[in-house]
């Protein structure tokens, strides 16, 4: 396990390494000189050349790239070239926002899929199944962003529960932040709760093939009480694994979210520093969020390694 | 033929021929502004209503559709063209530096949050439908490869191919006359999958602003449009929606339907 967590462990790090060049090059293909930007079209040369030494963009290409990477190691993003205050601040900012919004999302989308999942599977070829399944097809050709603005339709403007946008911020209780981020949560969770639906449905059926169940059916279980008992527990290893893969996909997926419901999250802030070229704001909230992606797969499959030790020996 | 098959054949075929039919005619001109008529509901002169500068919904929909289909087919011709063979290749030569090194490559793509990085792609190269193309394209790649390699591996270890390898033939030959024949009903059911995801990504660029310009008509584009509207006029958030969950939703019970049509072992399997 140790030999597999260390390769496993080689293989993270490697994977940053080259993920911070590619970035660090795409955006250093970005067009347009952040300095001239920031000074307008009728700044002198030497006012231009003074900011760009200043943002320390006068250094070469490699130089740049080590002090960003050093930088990020202990934690100094930069500084914003736009609002001039540390690039770390103003992502924990937007953090209190994605982060809980990521969550909540999560959180929604298990309470909707595990039940319909297992109602489904126990119901397989009934009636009961193909509406879910049926449900799931829809929940996955259903774009978020658009399922957002139906939500903000009826729930906002038509009946009025909920504001249709804007963040009422965590200091008036954690009720009203929860509220405002309620309607958005549910646009994203929507497709992940189609998806692990189907997963576990599957795990589900995959497991009530097993020697075991049919040995839990022998001993007198009905299928229902063999199917909670015996079934769920071995289905929740790939579905675990899912519900990992998708925390990340829906702190990188609330980006279009955060834009229909003028939330000052992660994503919002990525567009507005493309916009005004801030961009060692773009590349540090990139890098932070293939990080996140990187390492909760270098979690998830640590924690598939545990609980299945035939997989340290395949890889 | 399923009946998820016929039904999802049906759904595309209608977008399909409402695409092709918009080079030829559509009801009004999509980019006539009309302003006395706008925000119109769905009528009889305008069957889908009009937007908010009075142009003709249904026909910006047909036109739209042309869009969103040519940036998804594109970007999965992208990942086909590429990500095929890179598969291939890691599949015969199994277990080598470049089966690793393909495979490593593709770990790395697919650990990039894909929306992130389409975002930043169009960002930088500039918004418009060719960038969006790419974006979505290079995030196909890595499907395929593994697709293929993952289909292609059983494949070596059956007679047929140390037949071909006895009779002298190239690992590069038997790829291309072997193994990529026995593989294809698979690849077509990812590339059905990809597409109906590739047409969710343009819309969801064209609705941030990143995909194709207008006057060019998009979905995506559409919607953002709507949305200061959705009060006055929700016909103009319902309808492009529609459109594309419709054409997913098609897409989708097409590649399901195919993949056990294709594979009659899955089709016992599941039921």
């Amino acid at each position: 396990m140790i030999r597999y967590s260390l390769k496993r462990f080689l293989s993270l790090c490697l994977s940053l390494a080259v993920a911070s060049v590619v970035i660090f090059a795409i955006i250093e293909i970005a067009p347009g000189d952040p300095a001239e930007f920031m000074l307008g079209i009728n700044a002198q040369p030497d006012t231009v050349a003074a900011l760009r030494s200043e943002l320390g963009l006068d250094q070469s290409k490699l130089q740049r790239y080590l002090t960003w990477v050093g930088g990020m190691l202990t934690g100094d993003f930069g500084t914003s070239y736009t609002y001039r205050t540390p690039v770390s601040e103003m992502i924990a900012d937007r953090l209190w926002v994605s982060l809980p919004l990521a969550l909540y999302a999560l959180a929604l989308s298990t309470l909707i899929a595990f039940p319909a999942g297992i109602y489904a599977a126990a119901r397989r070829g009934k009636p009961g199944d193909m509406a879910v399944m049926g449900a799931t097809q829809l929940g996955v050709a259903i774009p978020n962003f658009w399922f957002a603005m139906l939500l903000v339709l009826v729930f906002a403007i038509n009946l009025r529960w909920f504001s249709a946008g804007g963040f009422a911020g965590w200091d008036d209780g954690l009720g009203e932040g929860l509220k405002s981020l309620t309607l958005p949560a549910i646009a994203l969770a929507l497709p992940q709760a189609a998806i692990l639906a189907r997963v576990m449905r599957s795990a589900l059926l995959d497991i009530l093939g097993e020697d075991f169940m049919r040995t839990a059916r022998a001993k007198g279980l009905s299928r229902r009480q063999a199917l909670w008992r015996h079934g769920l527990r071995n289905a929740l290893i790939p579905v675990l694994t899912i519900i990992g893969l998708q925390f990340s996909f829906l702190l990188a997926g609330a980006i279009i979210i955060e834009q229909v419901f003028y939330l000052p999250g992660l994503g919002r802030l990525v567009f507005q520093a493309i916009s005004s070229r801030d961009l060692i704001v773009v590349e540090s909230v990139v890098m932070l969020l293939v990080f996140a992606v990187i390492t909760v797969n270098f979690l998830v499959d640590l924690a598939y390694a545990l609980v299945d030790p035939r997989l340290r020996s395949r890889t | 033929m399923s009946r998820n098959l016929l039904l999802g054949a049906i759904l595309s075929s209608l977008v399909i021929l409402a695409a092709l039919l918009s080079f030829l005619w559509t009801p009004f001109d999509h980019t006539a502004m009309n302003i006395p008529e706008k925000l119109q509901r769905p009528g009889v002169v305008h069957w889908l209503g009009t937007d908010h500068f009075g142009r003709d919904i249904f026909s910006m929909i047909m036109v739209g559709a042309r869009t969103s289909l040519a940036v998804a087919l594109v970007a999965v011709g992208i990942g086909m063209a590429i990500g095929i063979p890179l598969g291939l290749t890691a599949a015969a030569r199994k277990g080598s530096w470049l089966d690793e090194l393909i495979m490593r490559g593709n770990d790395l793509v697919f650990a990039f949050p894909s929306l992130v990085i389409a975002i930043l792609i169009t960002a930088i190269l500039g918004p418009g439908a060719i960038n969006a193309i790419i974006a979505i394209g290079i995030f196909n790649i890595p499907v395929f490869a593994r697709v293929t390699r993952g289909a292609a591996l059983p494949l070596w270890q059956r007679e047929f191919i140390l037949a071909a390898q006895v009779a002298g033939k190239g690992s590069a030959r038997i790829s291309a006359e072997h193994i990529l024949p026995n593989v294809a009903n698979l690849l077509i059911v990812q590339g059905t999958i990809q597409f109906s995801l590739g047409i969710l990504a343009e819309a969801g660029l064209s609705y941030v602003g990143l995909g194709a310009q207008p006057p060019t008509p998009s979905w995506g584009r559409m919607l953002a449009d709507a949305q200061t509207m959705v009060s006055l006029a929700p016909h103009m958030a319902i309808i492009p929606g529609s459109a594309i969950v419709l054409t997913v939703l098609g897409l989708n019970l097409m590649g399901d339907g195919l993949r056990d049509w294709l594979d009659p072992k899955l089709r016992e399997a599941r039921t």
